[in-house]
């Protein structure tokens, strides 16, 4: 596809080297030299420094034979006019980024109304993610399938677990038709194990399972099943608002530190009063132990500096009994920031490129079995996609054990009219059923792609 | 440094050139000369290398602008050394060191030779010398970037190492999809020249190697007379529109073909090229008018026309030998010499756009000085130009005459007439071929001393590459640290195997 994306900031840098990664070719336009230099330098696409919003630069960048345009700059507003002014030129597909909280209710509206496809949101996307860990505390990373009914969840062995040693198989005992083990990391090592593969202390172990069924493997799995009441947010930044609204919501006691005087104020006015604002420098120590960081189940570290982040949360997790969430913005290092003890890691600019991607999957199949939700799992190397099967194809209505499957693939669950099962070789996959697929391919566009 | 994935692209260049030697095989074999076997055992050797070298995709692939330039440069200097082995094989150019010449002017577009008699050399030879014109002109790497899937946004800095011009830029979002477009352009410009050529009565062979020497700019021509030897002003005529098309920019093309005629059109630097070409033509033909042709306005126009087109064009073919011109017209065709063709055409020369960007920064100097705090950006086709890109075109600038003044020193001490020598490294530098007196159209480059010719070789590379690449090649700041590393490579090396 022919894809323009205007504004190269963070994430649409990474957006630009996602999807030149997928096999579509990128033009991309900022009014800032140095920055498309950047992205031309990095990976294969054409640059353009101009004003996107601009009808003649958009024609230059070739919006007349493009697919689809996604606005990443800065403005929100401006994002908006460029999809505006592509949309009444030409029939291209439209992605825009808002995130002005205060637009956020007529997400609905804009999209409708303005004629725009697609409107994203990361700090509303990161804040849902965290929510999600907070909601599962054992987990350290949760995308969630079928609507929610089903989560792909990742959680590390602890020291004294006592399936440490266990092949899978035994493990799971008479839990296997609920819980699907899809991937283990261990050291750098991926693998998509078998039954018969040992489980070991330390290894990052990605499943399948329904909350509840979850509730129980943790159990089993040595790992304290507590619920989280109170958490403290440090930064008080757009992801920390989305993030307090929907927990206070659901009744956790939540506590913003926020350095901004101005800020605070804002933040009382538009969020409800249980949410307790406090001014002052999440970095200071002395006022972590009085605003009771010894007593919150949670801290999430969401300042805009990541090193701040980072430090906050290593310091947690070294003598606070807290979960911790780390927001990592701009820092690559992810090799090194994976072997730091940091608890959950979020990056927003992988969530929103995670996104768009799936929804250019989808895109570019509309007739076949499509991508409905995509998720990088362990930093970007196993994919995890979930289909709707839209038409009977080679896969359709034949038992799982006489499918040849591609190395390295699983199919971790099958959704059919509401109800959502672990698959077992004798399953068919049916017309209407949407089905989840883990795999180390990451090309994977249709459900026929699994086929080897 | 990448050391393997140097050394991998310089495999994949190996057994690129293998293929290439393939042709003048089968032009061997079809006239039925026996040279034809020098050709195949040098392709067997070099696609022996090649596989070896290319057995195994390096794990690592990151690639920077460092890494582009020397495999740049490198594969160059690999392609003149292997290229050069049949003429030594045959007999037919005993020196090592002339065929290495012989090779880096045909790679190089260059087009100057050390042949006193080119009709003497077998049909595959003239066929293979013609040939690297070709694939010289629009860059080995950029054919590379096309057959082999390279992947990475980084394979780009090796067309940008390769590709001329101050700025080069991609017209499609993938590097190897406008290394597709560029070579498809190319290919059916040669091949309608082919068939103009043929339709006005010139041999199939010779409308080949004529056309492939046309669309390189390269020079080299079949005939001792180059296209003076076709009395023709059909022919003539169509060999120079033809080396005024090569010298433009492809990027023009590309805009013409995608239906974009205003701004194909209103680019600067084409009508600066254009103008000059024009503004040259009226010069000369007026000039050489009352002496050389008194009867006719036509035949001056003619001649200086195709003299112009030649030597702007970088391409050097001649049918007059405009040593003997005035004074003047002499002058005029020393100053195109280094003006030469567009940015992104496949000629040589400093390139139209730099020229006018030196003017127009040193015209921001002087305005400078009266307004002092006036805000002067250079600007091109109505955009801004970045400094980088300034200061880019005035080192060039400042490097090419160092180099130029050092080259002429060196020639000197071979004691021929100083416009002998001056235009002997200006061609070379430039890329055209045909220098001057000594070295002019009817001329020919063997009476040098080794010494020379090893500093003509290293001109005619630098100047294809324009500076750079060899440059960083030879740069001690380049290997700086490397050796060690080189050393203790070898040694895993060894003990893997």
């Amino acid at each position: 596809m022919n894809i323009i994306i205007i504004g190269c900031g963070k994430v649409g840098a990474t957006l630009a080297e996602q999807l030149v990664n997928e096999g579509h070719d990128i033009t991309v336009i900022d009014t800032d030299a140095d920055a498309v230099k950047h992205v031309t330098n990095i990976c294969d696409v054409v640059g353009i420094v101009g004003n996107g919003v601009i009808h003649s630069v958009q024609r230059e960048a070739g919006i007349d034979y493009a697919d689809m345009l996604i606005a990443m700059t800065g403005s929100d507003e401006q994002n908006l006019l460029c999809c505006l002014i592509a949309k009444k030129a030409t029939a291209c597909v439209t992605i825009a980024r808002v995130r002005n909280p205060d637009y956020v209710a007529e997400r609905g509206f804009i999209k409708e109304k303005l004629g725009i496809s697609m409107i994203i949101n990361p700090e509303l996307e990161s804040a849902n993610e965290i929510y999600r860990l907070f909601s599962i505390p054992s987990a350290i990373e949760v995308d969630t399938f079928a609507r929610g009914r089903i989560d792909l969840m990742k959680t590390i062995l602890p020291k004294d677990s006592p399936l440490a040693g266990m092949t899978i198989k035994s493990a799971l005992g008479r839990m296997s038709g609920k819980i699907l083990i899809c991937v283990i990391e261990r050291g750098g090592e991926i693998i998509i194990p078998s039954g018969d593969a040992v489980l070991q202390i330390g290894d990052k172990i990605s499943f399948v399972a329904t909350r509840k069924d979850a509730g129980s493997f943790f159990k089993k799995a040595g790992l304290s099943n507590y619920h989280i009441k109170t958490i403290l947010i440090i930064g008080g930044g757009k992801i920390s608002f989305y993030l307090a609204q929907k927990l206070s919501e659901v009744g956790f006691r939540v506590k913003i530190i926020e350095k901004n005087k101005a800020h605070c104020e804002f933040l009382n006015t538009i969020l409800p009063d249980d949410v307790i604002i406090i001014h002052g420098d999440g970095s200071d120590q002395n006022l972590l132990q009085e605003e009771g960081l010894a007593q919150a189940d949670g801290v999430a570290s969401l300042t805009d500096i990541d090193e701040e982040n980072i430090m906050l949360s290593l310091f947690v997790r070294s003598g606070y009994k807290a979960k911790t969430v780390t927001k990592i913005n701009k820092l690559n290092f992810e090799g090194i920031i994976d072997n730091l003890d940091l608890g959950s890691v979020i990056y927003p600019k992988y969530i929103t490129a995670e996104m768009i991607i799936s929804y250019v999957r989808a895109l570019e199949n509309t007739t076949g079995s499509h991508v409905q939700t995509l998720y990088n799992i362990v930093g970007g190397k196993v994919q995890a996609l979930e289909f709707s099967v839209r038409a009977s194809s080679a896969v359709t209505d034949k038992p799982l054990s006489e499918l040849q499957l591609k190395k390295n693939l699983l199919l971790c669950c099958i959704s059919r009219h509401g109800k959502t099962r672990i698959p077992g070789g004798s399953d068919k996959l049916e017309v209407g059923d949407s089905v989840v697929v883990v795999t180390t391919d990451r090309s994977l566009n249709d459900l026929k792609d699994i086929l080897a | 440094m990448n050391y393997r994935m140097i050394v991998y692209l310089l495999g994949w260049v190996l057994n690129v050139q293998s293929l290439c030697l393939l042709l003048p095989v089968g032009v061997g074999i079809f006239y039925g000369e026996a040279q034809w076997k020098a050709f195949a055992v040098t392709a067997l050797f070099s696609l022996m290398l090649g596989l070896l070298l290319t057995l195994k995709k390096p794990k690592r692939t990151s690639f920077y602008t460092k890494e582009g330039f020397v495999t740049v440069a490198m594969s160059w200097i690999m392609l003149s050394l292997f290229g050069a082995v049949p003429f030594v094989l045959t007999h037919e150019i005993p020196s090592y060191i002339d065929a290495v010449f012989e090779m880096a002017s045909g790679y190089s577009t260059t087009g100057a030779s050390i042949l006193r008699n080119v009709e003497a050399l077998s049909q595959c030879a003239l066929f293979w010398r013609s040939f690297s014109h070709w694939i010289g002109g629009m860059g080995v790497l950029v054919f590379l970037l096309m057959i082999v899937p390279l992947t990475g946004g980084n394979m780009m800095q090796l067309m940008k190492a390769e590709s001329p011009g101050p700025s080069v830029e991609k017209l499609v979002p993938r590097v190897r999809q406008t290394a597709v477009i560029l070579y498809s352009i190319y290919l059916t410009m040669t091949i309608v020249e082919i068939v103009l050529l043929m339709a006005g009565g010139m041999p199939w062979f010779d409308s080949i190697t004529t056309a492939f020497g046309t669309a390189g700019t390269g020079g080299f021509a079949v005939k001792n007379l180059s296209i003076g030897f076709y009395h023709s002003y059909y022919l003539q005529g169509v060999v120079t529109v033809f080396m005024i098309l090569f010298g433009v920019n492809f990027s023009i093309y590309y805009l013409l073909l995608s239906k974009q005629f205003k701004k194909a059109l209103k680019s600067e630097e084409l009508r600066w090229y254009l103008a000059i070409i024009a503004f040259s033509i009226i010069c000369i033909t007026w000039n050489i008018k009352q002496k050389f042709y008194p009867g006719s306005w036509f035949e001056a126009f003619h001649n200086a026309a195709f003299s112009v087109s030649s030597v702007i064009s970088t391409t050097g073919f001649a049918i007059v030998d405009f040593s003997r011109w005035p004074q003047v017209s002499k002058f005029v065709l020393f100053l195109l010499m280094f003006i030469g063709a567009s940015a992104g055409s496949t000629g040589g020369g400093i390139k139209v756009s730099r020229i006018i960007l030196l003017i127009k920064s040193s015209l921001r100097e002087i305005i400078g000085i009266v307004h002092p705090r006036g805000v002067h950006l250079v600007k091109m086709d109505k955009k801004r130009v970045g400094d980088d890109v300034i200061k880019g075109t005035t080192a060039y600038f400042s490097l090419l005459i160092l180099i130029y003044a050092a080259s002429v020193l060196i020639v000197s001490f071979d004691e021929f007439d100083m416009t002998t020598s001056m235009t002997a490294v200006a061609a070379t530098l430039n890329n055209i071929g045909p220098g001057l007196e000594l070295v002019g159209p009817s001329g020919n480059y063997a009476s040098f001393s080794v010494l020379s010719k090893l500093v003509l070789i290293f001109d005619m590379l630098a100047g294809r590459l324009e500076l750079f690449p060899i440059l960083v090649l030879l740069s001690p700041q380049t290997w700086k640290g490397s050796l060690g590393a080189i050393k203790r490579r070898f040694s895993w090396n060894r003990k893997s195997m």
